[in-house]
C-alpha cells in the first residue's frame, strides 16, 4: 500500500482503489447480498411490500421440495420432488458433458502438442478456432436443426441403412448433452494442451525405450503431468454446462429441462423474483462448492484455473 | 512414436475439424434452401429470398445497434477497472493479495443466470429499471476478470526500476502512468479491449435477465429460434460465418507473410556472418 502512494501517488492510488472498490463491491459483491436477501423475502403484491406481511422465512426455498415426480433413471427409482430431480440432473449431466469433451480432447491435445508439426500448429489452432467465434447461439441453433426429426442426422443414418425409421433426438437429455459438448469442447482443449505441451520429450522416449506399452506411457507419463490443465478444463467446462441457459433453451427438449430453465420460468414466467433469486442462490452456492472440491481433489490453485 | 499412430493422429485431427465445422456448413446450407423450415432436407431448390428477408427486418438492425453499444460501453468500463484491479493486486501481497485476487477471478465462474438476477435486484432497491444499462453492469462485473488477467500477466514482465528511474529524474506521477507504465500495458489492455467486446456480443445469460424489453443480438436471434423460425436466421448465421471465416484468412496471410519476412531476415543476417569470416 505505501508502495503504491510511492509510485504513483495519492490522486492515482485513490482512482485505483475507487476503480476495484466500484467494481468489487457495486457490482458484484453488494447485488450477491442482495440476492440472498430477497432470497428470504416472500412474493407479495408491490402494495404490501414492507408491510407486516414482509418478513423473512425459508418459504422460497422450500419451494424446491414441492410437487413429488418419480425419479426413473441409472437404475433408481423413487419419489423425488420434481425441482430437486431437475437439479440433481443438471449436475449429473454437466458431468457427462465434461467426462465426453475430456475423452474427445485428451487425443486432439496429444496429437497437437506432441505429433503435429510445428509449422502447422498456428493454422490448425486458427481453424479450431473458427467455431469459437461463430456465436453459441448460433452453433446451438445449427445442432437443432441436425437432430430435428426429419433432419439430416436421420436421413443420413437411413440413407447409409444404419436405422430403418428416424429417431427421435429431441428427447430426454442427449440432445442438450450433444450441443453442450459441441460448444464447450473447446474450453477442454486449451489448456489440457497447455499443459500437456510442457511436457519433456524424452520422458516419453525414455518409457517407449524401457519397453512400456502405450497405455502405460499415457497412465502413468502423459496423464498426470496434464493434470493442472484437466483440472482447469474440467471445472471451466462444468461451470458452462451447469450455468448454461441459451444450449437447453433453444434445443428445447421438453423432457430434458436444465436447472437454469427452472429459474428462468419463475423469474419470468412466474414473475416471482424473489423465489428465483432463491434458486439462483443455490446454484450460486451449488457451484461455489464444486469448485473448491474440484480444487481440492485436483491440487489446483483458482491462479490455476484462471489462466 | 511408430508411423500407424501417427496416421491415426492424423486422422483424428482431421474428423475432430470435420465435426466442428460440418454443423456450421449444415446451417450455411439451409440459408439457400426455398423450404419454410430451416433444413437441409429435403432441398426444395435455391433462392436468396431469405437474405432479403434479413435484409428487410428493422427489428434485426436495431438489435445489432444495441448490441454494439452495449459492447462499446462494457469495454469502456471494463477495460479501466480491470487495468485498476490488476494494479493494486500486483502492488500488494501477502493475505490481502490472494483474497482480492480470488474475488476477481470468482466472477468468470458465477453462472451468468446468478449474475443476471443479482444485478436486478440490487438495482432494482433504488428504483432503477431494467434495461441495457443494467445488462452493461452485469457484463463487466465479470468481464472486467478477463481484463484483469490479462493485464496482470503483462505487468509480471515489468521492470519497476523504470517506475523509480522516472520518478528519481523528477517525473510527476501522472507522467509515470502516462509515459512508462500504459505504454508497456498497451497489447494487454488492446488484447482486454477485443476480449471484452466480443464476450459481450456473446453473452446471453446476464443480457437476457437485465435487458428490460429491449433486444441485442444474441437475444434476438434466440427468441426467433424459440418463436417463428425462419431460416433468415440461417442467411444471417452464414453472413457471420463468413466474415469469421475472412477475419481467419487474413491473420493466416498477415501471418506467414511475417514468418517469411522474418526467415529472410534471418538467412541475411547467416549469410553477412559467413561473408565477414
Amino acid at each position: 500500500m505505501h508502495d503504491l502512494f510511492r509510485r504513483y501517488g495519492k490522486g492515482l492510488t485513490f482512482t485505483f482503489i475507487g476503480l476495484t472498490a466500484f467494481w468489487l463491491l457495486v457490482l458484484v459483491i453488494l447485488p450477491d447480498f442482495k440476492l440472498l436477501e430477497s432470497s428470504f423475502r416472500p412474493y407479495l403484491p408491490i402494495k404490501e411490500v414492507g408491510g407486516p406481511k414482509d418478513v423473512y422465512s425459508l418459504g422460497n426455498y422450500a419451494q424446491i421440495l414441492g410437487n413429488h415426480v418419480d425419479f426413473n433413471s441409472f437404475g433408481l427409482h423413487f419419489e423425488i420432488p420434481a425441482r430437486i430431480k431437475v437439479f440433481v440432473l443438471t449436475i449429473i449431466y454437466s458431468g457427462v458433458v465434461t467426462f465426453v469433451t475430456f475423452a474427445l480432447a485428451y487425443p486432439l491435445c496429444f496429437y497437437l502438442a506432441k505429433v503435429a508439426s510445428n509449422k502447422s500448429l498456428p493454422t490448425l489452432f486458427l481453424l479450431l478456432f473458427v467455431p469459437l467465434w461463430v456465436s453459441e447461439v448460433l452453433r446451438s441453433f445449427a445442432w437443432y436443426i441436425i437432430l430435428t426429426l426429419k433432419g439430416p442426422l436421420n436421413a443420413f443414418l437411413m440413407a447409409i441403412g444404419a436405422i430403418e425409421k428416424e429417431i427421435r433426438w429431441v428427447e430426454g437429455y442427449s440432445p442438450v448433452v450433444i450441443t453442450l459438448v459441441y460448444a464447450y469442447v473447446l474450453f477442454m482443449v486449451f489448456p489440457v494442451y497447455n499443459a500437456m505441451q510442457s511436457l519433456d520429450n524424452n520422458q516419453i522416449e525414455a518409457a517407449e525405450d524401457l519397453g512400456a506399452p502405450w497405455w502405460k506411457i499415457h497412465w502413468r507419463i502423459v496423464l498426470p503431468h496434464s493434470k493442472p490443465g484437466i483440472a482447469s478444463g474440467a471445472v471451466m467446462v462444468f461451470m458452462l454446462s451447469a450455468g448454461s441457459l441459451l444450449v437447453p433453451a433453444i434445443i428445447n427438449s421438453t423432457t430434458g429441462n436444465w436447472f437454469t430453465q427452472t429459474i428462468q420460468g419463475i423469474m419470468m414466467e412466474g414473475q416471482d423474483w424473489n423465489a428465483g433469486a432463491a434458486f439462483a442462490f443455490m446454484l450460486l452456492l451449488f457451484c461455489t462448492v464444486a469448485v473448491t472440491v474440484a480444487m481440492r481433489i485436483f491440487r489446483v490453485k483458482l491462479s490455476d484455473i484462471a489462466k | 512414436m511408430n508411423s500407424n499412430r501417427r496416421i491415426l493422429g492424423h486422422l483424428y485431427m482431421a474428423a475432430f475439424l470435420f465435426y466442428l465445422m460440418l454443423p456450421l456448413f449444415v446451417m450455411a446450407g439451409a440459408a439457400f434452401n426455398d423450404s419454410k423450415l430451416p433444413t437441409v432436407i429435403p432441398w426444395k431448390g435455391f433462392t436468396d429470398r431469405w437474405f432479403i428477408e434479413l435484409w428487410n427486418d428493422n427489428r434485426i438492425w436495431g438489435a445489432i445497434g444495441n448490441t454494439l453499444l452495449v459492447a462499446l460501453a462494457v469495454v469502456a468500463i471494463a477495460v479501466p477497472v480491470g487495468t485498476a484491479g490488476a494494479i493494486l493486486v500486483n502492488s500488494i501481497s501477502g493475505r490481502v493479495r490472494s483474497i482480492l485476487y480470488g474475488l476477481m477471478v470468482a466472477p468468470i465462474l458465477i453462472p451468468g443466470v446468478v449474475i443476471g438476477i443479482s444485478t436486478l435486484l440490487f438495482w432494482n432497491q433504488f428504483s432503477v429499471g431494467s434495461g441495457l444499462h443494467l445488462s452493461v453492469l452485469g457484463q463487466v462485473s465479470y468481464i472486467a476478470s478477463f481484463v484483469m488477467l490479462l493485464v496482470l500477466a503483462r505487468l509480471q514482465s515489468f521492470d519497476q526500476g523504470l517506475e523509480e528511474a522516472a520518478l528519481d529524474l523528477g517525473a510527476s506521477h501522472s507522467q509515470v502512468m502516462r509515459r512508462i507504465l500504459l505504454p508497456h500495458l498497451y497489447p494487454a489492455l488492446g488484447a482486454g479491449a477485443a476480449i471484452s467486446f466480443f464476450q459481450s456480443i456473446e453473452n446471453f445469460n446476464v443480457t437476457l435477465f437485465t435487458r428490460g424489453g429491449a433486444d441485442t443480438l444474441t437475444v434476438y436471434v434466440f427468441s426467433k429460434v424459440r418463436s417463428g423460425i425462419t431460416p433468415s436466421i440461417n442467411a444471417l448465421a452464414l453472413i457471420m460465418i463468413l466474415l469469421t471465416l475472412a477475419a481467419a484468412i487474413w491473420y493466416e496471410l498477415n501471418r506467414r507473410r511475417k514468418e517469411r519476412v522474418e526467415s529472410a531476415r534471418e538467412a541475411e543476417a547467416r549469410r553477412a556472418e559467413a561473408a565477414e569470416m
